[in-house]
């Protein structure tokens, strides 16, 4: 048997273990390399810079535990910048297993880091509705319609920070993380675009199935986008480098989740190109023996 | 892979004894520690040595429950089993179970019954409700009599009922995505790629100045949609310069989906790494990123 024939004839099993060592062996070693960032990335970073301490932002954790991996540390860097410039925090989501990755966001962030945020002052935490982009279409007119009570229950005029809060035109930046439907699309079809308020006010994270799809919409209708791990390992930069290391501080290590999996990523990425030009190179070896044998 | 038969199960009972050792060591427990706000928080193995942290048994049940159905789904990739299949169908229950429970305590109480029936609700339910009923309280019969409609699908007779507030179901969210479309990703699409394909602005001195880099942007994104848009013209015979076009069209579609392949790849890899994380990490105690066992996070 040739070897053009034994790669064809590979078990593909082979392949998933290669794969699978590819990733797990940087897991286990911390393997990690510098990123550079790119200019959507840089885009999303100065939005949030440019506002000013007590300006009211609307986050949307739109994903759950499936898309975790990719979007959780976007989430995180999101949230950790806003409460570096002391922003007013609006939590929601539409997803229904959403309010746990809220609280998730909320416990790493929040409650360790900025001890002195006051729940209902600083931030809320709207939690989950459903009715996919009609909650959009609703709250864009009237919050209170769908939101009476926040996550935990609390009547929401008893919420100082939300008392007189009538609409989401007053956000001064919708801060998206999206793993699909309803998600960054949504929040642009029914908020971003046709809202005048909320022209040019909106940044999203999303996986990296979503970013292709997403791409039509910059610049005009979404201005910052973090397409998937590397988007968010990019925007990680950014932010430890102006918090942590411009102020001679060490980074948290909950605080480069997306920069330490870029380490698996490169290595399987490596793999894969490896493995296409192996299987072009057997492609082409079988058709030129094929074209000689005839 | 053919192995022999009795290669997996030596190397499972191997695997078996290695997980008890790190048991032994402490992997796969969880402690947690309270916070000032009343927050049971994650706390480190040192806390709990100090007395500062408790044991969590279920944390610690969930980490383990969580590894082995882990271990279940990843199984497949050898071939289909039964592990697989009974982690597989255990997913699809409980999250059908969660999904309705959250429907329930999200949608049906609150925007429901807690506007038909506030002070019901207020004083079994949700206390944070308002029990005061809005002035147009009794339009949420209608929603509540579409609903009950909809529900008569079960019944053995009268199904057709179900199709009067299935045809609004449709009909709304049709009018409601339209509108949305045409706006986002119609009119706003056509106006962005109306752009100049030569780019000129002028400098410090009030002189148009040429930007190539900008220009030639520009054209890929103006030529690459009307190619696109041509391959995508079956009222003309693709030839000539029209099969040109068409096939410089079949270019960019390719382009397109090679990058959202590349994009895929990449959202797989992460996902994969944060279980192999997840399993090195909380389960077996090998590596600590976080700081975790040390009490750094």
């Amino acid at each position: 048997m040739s070897f053009a024939e034994r790669l064809n004839a590979l078990d593909r099993r082979w392949i998933f273990l290669a794969m699978g060592l590819s990733v797990a062996i940087p897991v286990l070693f911390g393997l990690q390399f510098p990123e550079s960032s790119s200019a959507l990335s840089e885009q999303c970073f100065q939005m949030i810079e440019e506002l000013q301490p007590g300006d009211p932002v609307l986050i949307a954790m739109d994903f759950d535990p499936p898309s975790k991996g990719e979007l959780e540390p976007m989430a995180t860097a999101f949230v950790r910048h806003c409460c570096e410039k002391k922003l007013k925090i609006y939590f929601m989501t539409l997803w229904p297993a959403g309010p746990q990755m809220i609280d998730d966001a909320i416990e790493r962030v929040i409650v360790r880091d900025f001890p002195a945020m006051t729940y209902g002052e600083d931030y809320v935490n709207l939690g989950f509705k459903p009715g996919y982009e009609g909650v959009i279409k609703v709250i864009i007119s009237n919050l209170k319609t769908l939101y009476s009570t926040d996550a935990r229950g609390t009547n929401i005029d008893q919420i100082p920070m939300c008392r007189n809060l009538t609409d989401i035109k007053s956000m001064k930046l919708i801060i998206n993380v999206s793993a699909g439907y309803p998600g960054a699309k949504e929040w642009i079809q029914y908020a971003s675009t046709p809202v005048e308020q909320l022209k040019n006010r909106i940044v999203a994270g999303c996986t990296g199935v979503q970013a292709a799809l997403l791409y039509p919409y910059i610049p005009e209708q979404l201005p910052g986008l973090l397409g998937a791990i590397k988007g968010a390992a990019e925007y990680e930069a950014l932010v430890n480098q102006k918090y942590d290391a411009d102020k001679g501080r060490p980074t948290p290590a909950k605080y480069q989740e997306a920069l330490r999996r870029m380490g698996p990523q490169s290595v399987a990425h490596l793999l894969m190109i490896a493995l296409i030009i192996l299987g072009n190179v057997a492609f082409f070896l079988q058709r030129s023996r094929r074209g000689a044998a005839a | 892979m053919n192995g022999s038969s009795k290669f997996w199960p030596i190397v499972g009972l191997l695997f078996a004894g290695w997980l008890l050792y790190r048991a032994t060591l402490g992997a796969g427990t969880v402690y947690v520690a309270e916070a000032p706000n009343g927050v049971w928080m994650r706390a480190a193995p040192v806390d709990f040595v100090a007395g500062a942290a408790e044991f969590s048994p279920g944390r610690t049940i969930g980490v383990w429950v969580a590894a082995l159905f882990t271990l279940c789904i990843m199984s497949y990739l050898y071939r289909d089993n039964p592990f697989y299949r009974f982690a597989e169908a255990v997913i699809v229950g409980v999250s059908a179970a969660y999904y309705m429970v959250v429907a329930l305590w999200t949608t049906l109480i609150p925007n429901l019954i807690g506007k038909l029936w506030p002070g019901i609700v207020q004083a079994t339910a949700m206390p944070g409700l308002s029990s005061e009923r809005e002035d147009f309280w009794w339009l949420y019969f209608v929603p509540l009599v579409m609903g009950a409609m909809l529900i008569w699908r079960l019944s053995p007779k009268g199904a057709w009922i179900a199709r009067w507030p299935l045809a609004f179901i449709v009909g709304t969210t049709a009018g409601v995505r339209l509108i949305g479309y045409i706006e986002a990703d119609f009119l706003s699409q056509i106006r962005a790629t109306l752009l100049p394909l030569v780019v000129m602005t002028p400098d410090a001195s009030g002189q148009p100045v040429f930007h190539l880099g900008d220009s030639i942007r520009n054209a890929l994104i103006v030529g690459g949609v009307l190619s696109a848009l041509v391959y995508f013209l079956f009222s003309v015979e693709h030839k000539g310069p029209i099969g040109r076009i068409a096939r410089a069209g079949t270019w960019t579609l390719m382009i397109c989906f090679g990058a959202a392949f590349g994009y895929t790849v990449m959202g797989r890899i992460a996902l994969l790494a944060i279980r192999f994380e997840f399993l090195f990490d909380d389960w077996l105690w090998l590596i600590d990123p976080l700081g975790r066992r040390t009490g750094l996070f």
